[in-house]
């Protein structure tokens, strides 16, 4: 269980965030997170993953601390996948930083073996985004922080990331919170949704 | 224009400084002691078929002289700029480990890059002792400030890049992302960096010589002739200062191009 209590944080001292945010995401639990812009939805993801530290309040995960080194077990995966990797290294070398993912998998995920020997440049921003995904997956994680992932895909590579995405997280029991502004793609994919705003956290 | 442009140009100059370098060492050992010979019937000679680039007042060939300066601040460049890279990336490595070492750091460069160059380069010259190394270390200690803070900036930038953090994230070590994130991105300004450092190296070098700081008279270096030739203009003997100014010249533009197009084509 990822537990997140009384999380304060402010980038200014005169404008907190947040302060005294509380959630509980459970294994193999889908949770939605929408809110405004600038509301602080990314921060609160980065606090989750370890990223970010609060000024209050603390993070766990099955009652202890978030490991300081190894494979996180809770997993950022920002809006911006050209951001998230090393323009120098090959998309093979990319994808086996943590772990080797199988041919299955990588078929799972539409991950091409003619893309592992280019540079993360020639991918488009949607195969690039499931080159992430997949790098992420690696056997210890238990939690997925999913900021965003699919804003800049079509629809039909939409549906075909949280498909597959779904299929491995309900084998592997894994929690994943979905940060989105998409009302429709929350409903669909998250039982419980939450709404961030004015810095406190609400059931929507 | 297109992207092969300057990666060509880069190569073309990079040829043609390989090519002054292996001149320049293959000089040094076909030379001897040629530098050194003494033709007392041949003083202070015009250019001319028998001697190329004229002689100095002791009869010594210019054009072995000149060879024999440009190999030597070649050499004291080389080290000079190499030194001075190490200094500056060590610095800027440093000043990424936390916010107080970052401003101790930002004050050295500030301090530093306000203080004239050559009055510092004379003071610690003078203060070692003269002669080469001390003019390496001169060099090499006044002017890594304006790469230190190229390297500083990128090294802050990149420590915030989503992939080093994701990096760490996934279990990579410290290291692992020092030689596998930080430093295959900083090879490229480390060696730019160090390519423009080598031109100011070597004026500064035969800066110094030429003021008597540097290197010692005895030795061909480019500033010494310079110096001598200094005496001898008013007496119309041009060829003394031309030709081992103009082999400065050129081995300093070549390598302020080679750094140009490598600086574009990386």
């Amino acid at each position: 269980m990822l537990e997140a209590r009384q999380l304060s944080f402010h980038f200014s001292p005169d404008a907190p965030l947040f302060d005294s945010v509380s959630l509980t995401l459970n294994a193999g639990q889908w949770a939605g997170l929408s809110g405004d812009s600038g509301a602080g939805k990314s921060t609160l993801g980065k606090l989750l993953a370890g990223y970010l530290a609060p000024f209050e309040g603390e993070v766990s995960l099955d009652g202890k601390a978030l490991p300081k080194s190894g494979v996180q077990p809770v997993q950022w995966l920002p809006q911006s996948p050209e951001l998230a990797v090393n323009p120098r290294w090959r998309v093979g070398k990319i994808l086996r930083e943590a772990w080797t993912p199988s041919n299955a998998q990588c078929q799972t995920f539409g991950v091409q073996p003619s893309w592992l020997s280019r540079f993360p440049q020639s991918l488009s921003g949607g195969e690039l985004q499931r080159v992430c995904v997949l790098r992420a997956l690696a056997p210890e994680v238990r939690f997925l922080i999913a900021d965003e992932i699919s804003t800049m895909l079509d629809p039909i590579t939409q549906l075909e990331l949280w498909q597959a995405l779904k299929r491995e997280a309900e084998q592997r029991q894994l929690g994943v919170l979905v940060i989105s502004h998409d009302s429709s793609l929350l409903e669909r994919l998250c039982p419980q949704r939450l709404h961030l705003s004015g810095g406190q956290l609400n059931p929507w | 224009m297109s992207m092969a442009q300057p990666r060509l140009r880069a190569l073309f100059s990079l040829g043609l400084t390989a090519l002054l370098i292996t001149g320049l060492i293959a000089s040094q050992w076909l030379l001897g002691d040629s530098p050194q010979q003494m033709q007392f019937n041949a003083r202070l000679a015009p250019p001319s078929v028998d001697h190329w680039l004229g002689t100095d007042t002791l009869g010594r060939e210019l054009w072995a002289r000149t060879l024999a300066g440009l190999a030597l601040s070649f050499w004291v460049g080389c080290l000079a700029a190499l030194l001075s890279t190490l200094i500056a990336l060590s610095l800027a490595a440093i000043a990424t480990l936390s916010a107080r070492l970052d401003a101790l750091v930002s004050l050295l460069i500030d301090t530093l890059l306000s203080v004239p160059h050559l009055i510092l380069l004379m003071l610690i010259a003078f203060a070692l002792g003269g002669g080469t190394q001390a003019v390496i270390i001169a060099v090499a200690v006044t002017h890594w400030p304006s790469l230190a803070r190229v390297l500083r900036a990128e090294l802050w930038q990149l420590r915030q890049a989503p992939y080093v953090r994701i990096s760490r994230a996934l279990g990579k070590s410290r290291w692992f992302v020092i030689h596998g994130h930080l430093l295959p991105h900083l090879v490229p300004h480390c060696l730019v960096g160090a390519l423009l450092l080598f031109p100011h190296a070597i004026l500064h070098e035969a800066a110094l010589t030429f003021l008597g700081f540097g290197l010692s008279p005895s030795q061909p270096a480019i500033g010494v002739l310079l110096a001598d030739a200094m005496r001898y203009l008013s007496g119309g003997y041009w060829w003394l200062g031309v030709f081992p100014g103009l082999g400065l010249l050129l081995m300093v533009l070549g390598f302020e191009r080679l750094s140009t197009h490598l600086r574009r084509a990386l």
